[in-house]
């Protein structure tokens, strides 16, 4: 029985109409980035001419360029730190039977649903007492904690799909423990980690909470932080090309992680429950 | 043999500590210093600008912040951008997540289209809903009404409002769809294929059995988005224009101003564990009067 066309132009209607809203905002982003920079203000949706005068003024201010690679640099580094550190818990919870368990995903859920408020006021005090205020490890540390329990509770959910046992028919089969780990385990854990990865990095690279109140200058401060202080061409230009241009540069990332991992990442926020 | 197994229950034990240990307490230590020394902060007069003049005060800072209408201005705010917005996101969340889950075909683009809201980073959805809503900005919503005032400026509380609540859906309805979505894939389909031979339409097949079975989930994605929303800061911030526009200032955005700019630490440390008492409080309530599960109880 084939579907009947009704059917087919209302499931077209929906998903038109998902793509439409999801979209629309990112479109109006970069026809603001293609304005010419004195018609930024000018009130239209498509540009009267044109122009790619904004990213080359992007790139001529040292601001952008430095911060995209401090916020590349931080976040890859609190991601290595983060999914390694979450892999080893993770395995000790999915695996192994010992006390308080329980306890620490109860607080690493805590610590997810904690006010970044209440810690930056600290963190700003220590941080400049310990000279670490507008450093990479500045960022680094309090993106850490909170990517950790996001990284754990992804990590523990994946391994717990993985069928430990055949390590156990490998070692059988003649191969030692580290190959069978190697052999077995690790490509069956690896989707669990690459998801883990990136659902860590979209959440550094989108930080704005620690970035504005931690980092001053472009020794630390990462793109979000820097689109907010963005200034224009001149004293009289609006800075809004600018800052349009850099918000096109600093998505296509995201747009390309998307396009490619969509499956993965649906796959780790909804714990692996949907099938792609 | 009773010596054998509780010497490896005790080196498994050992491991499973160590292996947590790393991970355990760098989220501590950056979490539970700062917030004890929050609270201590918080009962003293401590202003970074008069650094001689620290003393113990008590409980002075939290009266000082309880009684003052800014505080309960910006609470108001954060309530009613909170309420206002999870509700939405609830609806809007599960119409996509049942396009996610039942299109008949698109369901990949559906998908990838939908997460790049959710990927996006916040300060950049939130300067392109603030430009195009902003006359002087260049806004071409206003141009095409014909508007001739500014409808995200301090003069213009509604319009402003409406925005940032825009802004937040737009942001996350992915997120509360794709939670949902974990709730919607393990609704049996052989309950639905045994309703609708039983002639049940789908709005009852929605309503008496997706719903219902979906309780769970929906619980878990309303602790998370109300306890994220109850803590907005970027959308707000920036819409608010760098934090500058009282009237739809959060209470985040609270916290902020006092510390950071105006560097008064004790009045700013009120604030911030008022804030983390209050999501403390958001929490219990989901968890002990709406019976929420708590992630990882029922795995």
């Amino acid at each position: 029985m084939t579907t009947p066309w009704s059917k087919r132009i209302g499931w077209a209607g929906a998903d038109g109409l998902v793509l439409l809203l999801a979209l629309f905002p990112i479109l109006w982003i970069v026809m603001l980035s293609l304005k010419e920079p004195a018609d930024v203000t000018d009130g239209r949706f498509i540009p009267k001419t044109f122009s790619l005068q904004n990213f080359k003024n992007v790139f001529d201010q040292d601001i952008f360029t430095k911060a995209l690679l401090n916020s590349f640099g931080i976040a890859l580094i609190a991601t290595v730190i983060a999914v390694t550190l979450a892999a080893m818990a993770a395995y000790a919870i999915a695996r192994l039977n010992f006390p308080g368990k329980a306890v620490i995903l109860g607080s690493a859920l805590m610590i997810a649903m904690f006010p970044p408020i209440s810690i930056v006021g600290p963190l700003y005090n220590m941080w400049r007492n310990l000279g670490l205020y507008n450093t990479w490890p500045g960022l680094i540390i309090p993106y850490l904690t909170f990517a950790l329990p996001l990284a754990i509770y992804t990590l523990t959910t994946f391994f717990r799909e993985i069928p430990w046992e055949l390590e156990q028919a490998a070692q059988i089969d003649g191969a030692t423990p580290f190959q069978a780990f190697r052999k077995v385990i690790v490509p069956l854990a690896a989707p669990g980690v690459a998801t883990t990865a990136i659902l860590v990095f979209i959440f550094c690279w989108n930080d704005f909470v620690f970035a504005v109140s931690l980092t001053s200058t472009s020794a630390a401060q990462t793109v979000p932080a820097a689109l907010s202080q963005f200034s224009g061409t001149s004293q009289f230009t609006a800075p809004y090309g600018s800052i349009a241009a850099a918000a096109v540069i600093v998505t296509i990332p995201i747009i390309i992680l998307v396009l490619f991992f969509q499956r993965r990442i649906v796959a780790g926020l909804t714990a692996g429950a949907v099938k792609g | 043999m009773a010596t054998t197994t509780s010497a490896r229950t005790r080196s498994e034990r050992k491991l499973g500590w160590m292996l947590c240990a790393p991970a355990v307490i760098v989220m501590i230590a950056v979490t539970a210093y700062p917030i004890v020394y929050s609270v201590y902060l918080s009962l003293l007069r401590a202003d970074l600008r008069f650094p001689g003049d620290r003393a113990f005060i008590g409980l002075d800072n939290y009266v000082t912040v309880l009684g003052s209408s800014l505080w309960w201005a910006d609470f108001g705010h954060t309530v009613l951008i909170m309420a206002v917005s999870v509700s939405i996101e609830l609806v809007l969340g599960m119409l996509l997540a049942l396009v996610m889950h039942r299109a008949l075909f698109g369901r990949g683009l559906v998908r990838t289209a939908s997460l790049i809201p959710y990927g996006i980073v916040t300060v950049v959805a939130a300067y392109a809903w603030l430009l195009a809503f902003s006359t002087p900005d260049g806004g071409f919503v206003p141009k095409i009404f014909h508007l001739q005032h500014d409808l995200v400026d301090q003069g213009h509380p509604v319009t402003s409002f409406l925005v940032v609540i825009a802004a937040e859906v737009w942001k996350t309805t992915p997120f509360m769809a794709l939670l949902l979505l974990a709730g919607l894939a393990l609704v049996p389909d052989e309950i639905q294929e045994a309703a609708k031979v039983d002639g049940a339409s789908a709005w009852q097949r929605f309503w008496r059995i997706t719903v219902p079975l979906m309780k769970p989930a929906i619980l878990v994605a309303l602790l998370f988005r109300t306890l994220d929303a109850f803590r907005i800061f970027d959308s707000a911030f920036i819409i608010g224009q760098n934090g500058t526009n009282p009237k739809i200032e959060t209470v985040s955005i609270l916290g902020y101003n006092q510390l950071l700019n105006r560097l008064n630490l004790g009045l700013g440390s009120a604030v911030s564990v008022l804030v983390f008492v209050c999501v403390l409080v958001l929490a219990l309530f989901f968890i002990k009067v709406l019976g929420t599960e708590r992630p990882g109880d029922a795995a």
